[in-house]
């Protein structure tokens, strides 16, 4: 994106912006606003969450520090990459919050840099940037989350609109969302039932749109489910072709699960890491002995630094091309399925720290951490399952990157 | 927070992978591996002649002892693609030896031997006993001074790899009741000092070493007050190659079982459609690609102080559990032609049960790390 390579970077450029970013950051993160802060963008349960949540991100993108390498004509900041990644790198340093923006920021960004024509990316980037429209994804149904391609909601074209009814679930900020990437049906199902699917870029604050909380396994509210009732969408909404729709959607799961770069910048999730849970093992105890005096969970707990010390090598293999070059794709592919099984075994892990104190959640004052760790293992079904189940993924692994029969 | 490590990857390690992965492919199909299995000395003269002229033995040794002087990082890839396609050889036992000589002996010793050992005469070590113990420094055979100054060994070692093969063994032994490292001239050594053993991986060689009645002059004796550490630096060596023969192993027995998930048929379909086939495959492959990312931050960071130790471990414990996995489920998915001999996913399930018992299985190393980072 942008042309840029590494040789156009100036080491002095980049250190004053690396130097520069890590002194805002210092500045001007918030880590505790007097309210529990969400893991992940899908976690957005509160109003109060989402505006300090969408005011950060903006003032993140006002500093510069947030789409530092997207180009300047649609609001990015036009450097190379490796200014983004300095940005980034000072965020996660000084601990910034998430951004909120996800679905803009890394998955219909990139998407319409790569596939969009130049009036969408005129359109909305900058938008996605500075958190003023928030985006949602519209993809899984009730009928269909897994099997993707057999979407049902209709797309009828009506002069210069589509007509759209039908409904989407696991809508996440769909209660916030001014924009989403709609894949709907714009023909029956012919031979194939990928045919006939178009992916439009579809206004949320219309008639004939709705949404509806769903209330999540933690107690929490987080996304919605949308209901399109002859919802009119104007023609020109369609990236690609009518009809091409799944070739773009597989696309966006490519941006989605990382396989693809060109997103933003900065993060939208933070996990439970192995070193916190260290911490927290530290002031436990079993037996009237500290809990790390125990063998088992020693060796449990070092399991976990392998592991969490395998999905941060694994994330800086891209860099190391020569080491890829049997199975490209396999690497960035696995990222998934690793870090969000990682996430929901070590925050279970957490919880049996926790000895009887495991019993409390989130709203008792003698929960270990306000009971971040139950809630965090519960949230973390949403990496499991959301954007592909991990049974889906190790699907996608075997028959994309091993080239087995599909199942 | 402690660190874990970082990847790294050289120019040279990236022109040695190329030029090993071609070689060892075309020098070691599973045929002749098969072949070699049956042979005396389990080797190739002529393939370690090559092996020799290309100067792999001399990677790791500085250019003033006649190496090329890059790293252990650069010895890694080579290590990888000599498990990747089974290469027999004493590659592992002579690149062992000569960071026991860099490590633990004198300047003279330096000098002397190790531009000998880059030119490809075999030596290996002789650190194992009786009490199996991974812990190098438990040794009980000994070395006592004779009147006329030479040293007389006692004791049994066990498990010398490519012992038959080799012109040199350096043995762990107590004087003076610390642990010091001798040098064996081989042709000192009566018929009957070396018994082969019979070993789980029979694409390696090794032998029991009987020291007894053994004299050797003095000036074989390595710097004892450099033992301690040399032993330290042995292990750590021995498992950062291990790892990367195993990893390149774990790549073979996945592509060898991924070629019969897409042949064989059952109930009218291939069998590498049946999710309790993909699954643990996939599961298999991404844990490879962990282990090969651990490998080569280990050979990255080897040298530094504390994290090359614990990138070093975590790749040997990453490499151990993803090969016996990886090896294990090959047999069971292969069905009735995985219990049989000819059958090659046998192979790798028994290396990695060698690498396993030699310098530390995963649950000792995951001990170790338990200790360093916790």
């Amino acid at each position: 994106m942008g042309g840029s390579t590494l040789t156009d970077v100036d080491p002095k450029d980049l250190q004053a912006f690396a130097e520069a970013a890590d002194a805002w950051f210092r500045e001007n993160v918030n880590r505790d606003p007097g309210f529990m802060l969400p893991l992940t963008f899908m976690e957005v349960g509160t109003d109060q969450q989402f505006h300090f949540l969408r005011d950060w991100q903006n003032k993140v993108y006002e500093a510069g520090y947030l789409g530092a390498a997207w180009p300047k004509e649609y609001g990015g900041g036009g450097l190379p990459q490796a200014f983004q990644a300095e940005a980034t790198r000072a965020m996660r340093r000084h601990g910034g919050p998430i951004f909120l923006n996800a679905i803009g920021l890394n998955w219909t960004g990139p998407l319409l840099l790569d596939m969009g024509s130049p009036a969408q990316r005129a359109k909305y980037l900058k938008g996605i940037l500075s958190a003023e429209d928030i985006w949602c994804q519209g993809f899984s149904e009730p009928e269909n989350g897994s099997d993707l391609g057999n979407a049902q909601t209709r797309a009828v074209r009506d002069d210069d609109s589509y007509v759209v009814t039908g409904s989407k679930i696991w809508t996440t900020l769909g209660k916030y969302a001014r924009y989403m990437i709609l894949l709907a049906r714009t023909q029956p199902p012919g031979d194939r039932k990928y045919d006939g699917l178009t992916f439009f870029l579809a206004p949320m604050k219309i008639d004939g749109v709705e949404t509806r909380p769903i209330k999540k396994l933690t107690g929490e509210h987080g996304f919605t489910q949308t209901f399109f009732r002859e919802a009119r969408i104007p023609a020109d909404e369609i990236v690609g072709v009518e009809g091409g729709g799944w070739k773009v959607a597989m696309r966006t799961l490519e941006y989605e699960r990382g396989a693809r770069g060109g997103q933003a910048g900065g993060y939208v999730a933070v996990g439970s890491n192995a070193w916190d849970v260290l911490e927290m093992a530290r002031k436990m105890t079993r037996g009237g002995k500290p809990a790390l005096e125990d063998p088992a969970l020693r060796a449990r707990m070092v399991d976990f630094m392998i592991d969490i010390q395998s999905n941060a090598l694994c994330s800086q293999r891209s860099g190391f091309s020569p080491l890829n070059t049997d199975r490209p794709t396999g690497v960035a592919l696995s990222g998934k399925l690793m870090h969000s099984e990682f996430s929901r075994r070590i925050n279970e892990f957490a919880i049996s720290l926790n000895g009887a104190h495991g019993a409390y959640y989130v709203g008792d004052p003698n929960a270990v951490d306000g009971g971040w760790w139950t809630r965090s293992y519960l949230n973390a079904f949403s990496g499991t399952i959301g954007g592909g189940t991990s049974q889906i993924q190790r699907n996608i692994i075997g028959e994309h990157v091993l080239g087995l029969p599909k199942s | 927070m402690q660190e874990l490590g970082r990847l790294g990857f050289s120019e040279d390690q990236g022109s040695l992978l190329e030029v090993a992965t071609s070689f060892c492919a075309k020098r070691s199909p599973m045929a002749r591996v098969r072949q070699l299995i049956e042979d005396g000395i389990g080797h190739d003269p002529d393939v370690w002649r090559e092996i020799v002229e290309l100067g792999w033995l001399g990677i790791a040794i500085p250019e003033a002892y006649g190496g090329a002087g890059l790293q252990l990082a650069e010895v890694v890839p080579v290590m990888e693609q000599m498990g990747r396609y089974m290469l027999a050889g004493p590659f592992y036992s002579t690149t062992l030896a000569a960071q026991a000589i860099l490590a633990g002996g004198t300047e003279d010793q330096k000098r002397t031997l190790l531009p000998r050992l880059a030119e490809g005469s075999i030596t290996t070590l002789a650190l194992c006993e009786a009490n199996g113990d991974w812990d190098l420094a438990n040794i009980t055979c000994t070395a006592t001074a004779t009147g006329s100054g030479a040293l007389r060994l006692s004791g049994e070692k066990r498990l010398v790899s490519d012992a038959a093969s080799a012109s040199t063994i350096i043995a762990s032994v107590m004087l003076e009741g610390r642990p010091a490292l001798v040098l064996i001239d081989r042709a000192a050594l009566g018929p009957d000092a070396l018994r082969r053993e019979v070993i789980i991986d029979e694409t390696k060689r090794a032998c029991s070493l009987s020291l007894d009645g053994v004299e050797v002059p003095a000036a074989n004796l390595l710097d004892q007050d450099r033992a301690g550490a040399a032993l330290h630096h042995i292990h750590l060596t021995a498992n950062l190659l291990a790892a990367a023969e195993m990893c390149g192993g774990t790549q073979s027995v996945i592509d060898y079982t991924l070629d019969y998930l897409k042949t064989r048929v059952q109930f009218g379909q291939l069998i590498g459609a049946y999710q309790a086939l993909k699954h643990p495959i996939v599961d298999a492959y991404v844990s490879y690609e962990q282990t090969r990312s651990h490998v080569y931050s280990a050979a990255h960071c080897f040298g530094e102080q504390g994290v090359g130790e614990i990138a070093t471990r975590m790749a040997k414990a990453q490499a151990d559990t993803t090969l016996s996995f990886a090896a294990d489920r090959a047999i069971q998915f292969h069905g009735g032609f995985g219990f049989t001999y000819d059958c090659d996913a046998q192979l790798y399930r028994r290396r990695a049960i060698w690498h396993a018992s030699q310098y530390g299985d995963a649950a000792w190393h995951k001990a170790k790390l338990a200790d360093l980072l916790l």
